[in-house]
């Protein structure tokens, strides 16, 4: 199971819960797993969220693999000028 | 002086990447035959121009268009009722997200108008007098708002309420009550209140910016027309064709591939031009009278009714060790979102820790909407702000301890295996080099003089990837055409060819490199997050070894063996078969001219979404000195380095660097917004918006740390763009503090504010 660190912007959706853990082997995998989690993460996710896979930044990248082990962290997608 | 830092012993064979050729755009900018917005017109073009409102809040009642449509010579006169009700969505097409109704909104109010400068109506009309005449004739009835400008103001419960549906979000439970506070972003780790409470030194401040404008020379031009079959063209500077073409066509509620966008050059963009402003209201202009228009923004259009970035407040908790190590770090910061949510407080929360290893911190962000212009992204959007709390903070921590304040910062740096404050881990990082590379300089050594006074201050940028798309053409003679998909704002095209000309072994005169329209290469985000040369890079250099592989197997069609008996090297094809031994090496130029008798032309194209973007880090050094009397303060001295991953042309990267500083140097003694008692800026044009110019400044110093290329990117390529702009601020307010012994925490660092300071301190 992967363990997955969500920042601020997603504590509405999850009760306000920061850490928990989600069995994903991709991306899409682990949205699709915080929709089951917590009704309307995934999408959420999906739209507003970059995360962290093991250090590594993917955005928009439903098919990055994920480790049983993997931490996960969400945080808002980039930008810049 | 330039000087680049590689690590001791790394092989160097390349023979175009890090070289510094003469620019492909050169002989246009020089010769003014570059095309800039303004600078195409189409047959039968009107004149557009754009009425906005003179409040700063205010009711719209109701608009009479009449006495403007009949007079002759105008052709339409629209409002923002001839644009379609759009719900709340999140846009991607450009790179952050975009709330599609607000942006509809601010490209022509609906209801309200929410700033001075705010776009109520246009006309189009066969001259320029003849528009600005119906302007005029554009009766509309207000009811003046209660307005709120500075962000805490607008954060208190009476505040007048810009948005009656605006809730805060990001707080645990959903406020009973609608206020201007769009959101709350916390991040966090350990427990900040036990450490700051156990520290051996604490301290605190308050520091503030107001908000500045990008600034670029161009002003936002552009050319439409709606044909009568529905098709649009669009031609027009921004920062991303497909950004243009998508905006426009959700704003104007028609399909995307309706939309033609063509990039023109583009005179400056520092993020301001990530969004639109001008082009719907110039094809909506173009529908109704069945003509082109063209519209091109005033100086004073553009600081009034175009993004500037957020002015702030940051407050700071520091607690330390006697040692120096950093054990507790609390940041607060209030932002000016504009008259929309979508400020830059997340990025500035996600970065203002970066470059530090704490333990124990809390960082809160509040986006606050104001009765301002919306704000745009400007070049590391929102990271300046929280580095100038940080960094500021940081030098009062060192000058408590007793410690020189690099050495403050070598003590708490990140380095690879730190974890960033925003959750991943770093790798691939040069901080501690970038250090080294300041205390190593000369400049460092070099002794002051009277009133003078040095400051240091770091800064972080994540840099980005995303989607991107390059093509390369091979020509009949063997020549080269590269296609970008994104608009060169910072020496892209020159990047994408030496890259292309590295890969494919051919040298860099025979590569023309281009920017293509939405219709002739796939698509790409806008050209900002300083991710071109590394994402846009990556799809060139993959569609360069595209073609090669193409030519290795018309190679080895024409000497009729296998394609894995056929190498590339140094731009030819080489038979590896030892049977074949004495075949001669077949040139690019001979494969181009067989082309068609081997299988038809020779190019690709590829499009990707770039992952493994690599972040970058930057440590500046500003002398400062100050006039007593007057209370001026002046750089004398300023030198740049930045990890920069590796530099594809040295001297861009540098202009990179020396464009940031020059730009937070200005923002940290000069810029701000200045609105008066109504509401209504006063200072809307370069006159009374002081920008620093060359003569203001001494020439900024760089170094490119090069000891860590990226290596997620065939080149190593790092971003460079945003991260020179993020230690000024408070280098330059460093500098002031040890050169007045008194810290003034307010930007900018004016003269009237410096003298006060100093009468203060001896009073």
């Amino acid at each position: 199971m992967a363990r997955v660190v969500a920042c601020s912007d997603c504590w509405p959706l999850t009760g306000g819960a920061s850490e928990f853990n989600v069995e994903a082997a991709t991306v899409r995998d682990l949205i699709r797993g915080l929709d089951a989690r917590f009704p309307g993460l995934g999408d959420f996710v999906d739209r507003r969220m970059a995360m962290a896979i093991d250090g590594e930044i993917h955005q928009d990248a439903w098919f990055s693999p994920i480790e049983p082990d993997s931490e996960v962290f969400l945080f808002p997608k980039i930008g810049g000028g | 002086m330039s000087e680049t830092l590689k690590r001791p012993g790394a092989r160097q064979t390349l023979n175009v990447v890090g070289t510094r050729p003469i620019r492909p755009d050169g002989a246009d900018k020089v010769t003014g035959r570059a095309a800039f917005g303004a600078d195409l017109s189409m047959s039968g073009q009107l004149v557009g121009r754009i009425l906005r409102s003179p409040h700063p809040h205010a009711r719209i009642l109701s608009i009479d268009t009449s006495k403007a449509a009949a007079l002759p010579g105008v052709k339409a006169v629209i409002t923002g009722a001839d644009f379609p009700d759009l719900g709340a969505e999140v846009l991607a097409g450009g790179e952050a997200v975009t709330n599609l109704a607000d942006m509809a909104a601010n490209v022509m109010a609906r209801d309200k108008v929410l700033y001075d400068g705010h776009a109520v109506a246009a006309v189009a009309a066969i001259s320029a007098e003849i528009a600005e005449e119906a302007l005029r004739r554009i009766e509309v009835a207000y009811e003046t708002l209660p307005h709120v400008i500075e962000v805490l103001e607008a954060m208190r419960p009476d505040a007048p309420v810009l948005h009656a549906t605006l809730f805060t979000q990001g707080l645990e439970a959903r406020p009973e009550q609608p206020s201007n506070i769009s959101n709350r972003t916390r991040f966090m780790r350990g427990d900040f209140e036990a450490a700051y409470a156990a520290a051996d030194v604490r301290m605190e401040g308050r520091y503030t910016t107001r908000a500045v404008h990008q600034g670029y020379i161009e002003p936002h031009a552009c050319v439409a027309a709606w044909g009568s079959d529905g098709q649009c063209e669009v031609w027009g500077s921004s920062q991303g064709q497909f950004m243009v073409r998508t905006y426009c066509a959700r704003v104007l509620g028609v399909p995307i591939s309706n939309v033609h966008v063509t990039p023109a050059e583009i005179g400056g963009g520092f993020g301001g031009k990530t969004t639109v402003y001008l082009e719907p209201v110039a094809l909506a202009l173009s529908r109704a009278s069945g003509h082109p228009v063209k519209m091109v923004m005033s100086r004073d259009e553009v600081f009034r009714a175009t993004g500037p970035t957020s002015g702030g407040v940051i407050d700071v908790k520091l607690g330390a060790s006697n040692d120096g190590k950093i054990v507790a770090a609390r940041v607060e910061m209030m932002f000016q979102a504009g008259a929309f949510p979508g400020s830059p407080v997340a990025a500035a929360a996600m970065t203002c820790l970066a470059c530090y290893e704490v333990d124990n911190f809390e960082i809160v962000g509040w986006d606050v909407v104001t009765n301002t212009p919306k704000v745009a992204a400007y070049r590391a959007p929102g990271a300046p702000l929280g580095a100038f709390g940080v960094e500021s903070a940081v030098d009062e921590l060192a000058l408590t301890l007793g410690l020189d304040p690099l050495t403050l910062r070598e003590i708490n740096a990140v380095k690879d295996g730190s974890k960033a404050p925003y959750g991943p881990t770093y790798q691939n990082i040069a901080y501690v080099d970038t250090l080294a590379a300041i205390r190593d300089s000369e400049h460092y050594k070099a002794p002051l003089g009277p009133n003078q006074g040095r400051g240091v201050a770091a800064g972080f940028w994540f840099n980005h990837g995303g989607e991107s798309s390059g093509a390369v053409h091979v020509a009949d003679d063997g020549g080269i055409v590269v296609v970008s998909s994104n608009p060169d704002i910072g020496g892209s095209r020159a990047a994408m060819a030496m890259m292309a000309a590295e890969t494919l072994g051919v040298p860099l005169e025979r590569v023309r490199p281009v920017v293509g329209d939405t219709d002739s290469i796939g698509f790409a985000m806008v050209t900002g997050g300083s991710r071109t040369t590394f994402a846009t890079g990556l799809a060139v250099v993959r569609a360069a070894e595209q073609v090669i592989e193409q030519l290795r197997q018309r190679a080895a069609m024409l000497w009729e063996v296998d394609a894995d008996k056929v190498a590339w090297r140094a731009g030819e094809a080489v038979c590896t078969d030892p049977e074949k031994a004495d075949l001669k090496p077949l040139s690019l130029a001979t494969l181009a001219e067989r082309a068609s008798r081997t299988g038809g032309p020779i190019s690709a194209q590829v499009s990707l979404n770039a992952q493994g973007a690599s972040p970058g880090f930057g440590v500046h050094l500003c002398d400062l000195e100050v006039d007593p009397e007057t209370g001026v303060a002046r750089v004398i001295r300023y030198t740049a380095a930045q990890d920069v991953g590796r530099a594809i042309h040295p001297s861009y990267v540098e202009g990179q660097l020396q464009g940031g500083a020059v730009q937070g140097i200005g923002w940290a003694l000069n810029e701000e917004y200045i609105f008066d008692a109504g509401g209504r800026m006063e200072n809307a044009g370069f006159l009374d918006y002081r920008m620093p110019v060359a003569s203001d400044l001494p020439m900024i110093d760089t170094i490119l740390v090069e000891t860590t290329p990226n290596p997620l990117h065939p080149f190593g390529v790092k971003g460079v763009g945003e991260v020179p702009i993020v230690p000024p601020l408070a280098a330059v307010a460093n500098a002031l503090r040890r050169a007045i012994g008194v810290r003034v925490p307010d930007l900018p660092l004016s003269p009237p504010r410096i003298l006060a300071a100093l009468e203060a301190k001896q009073a």
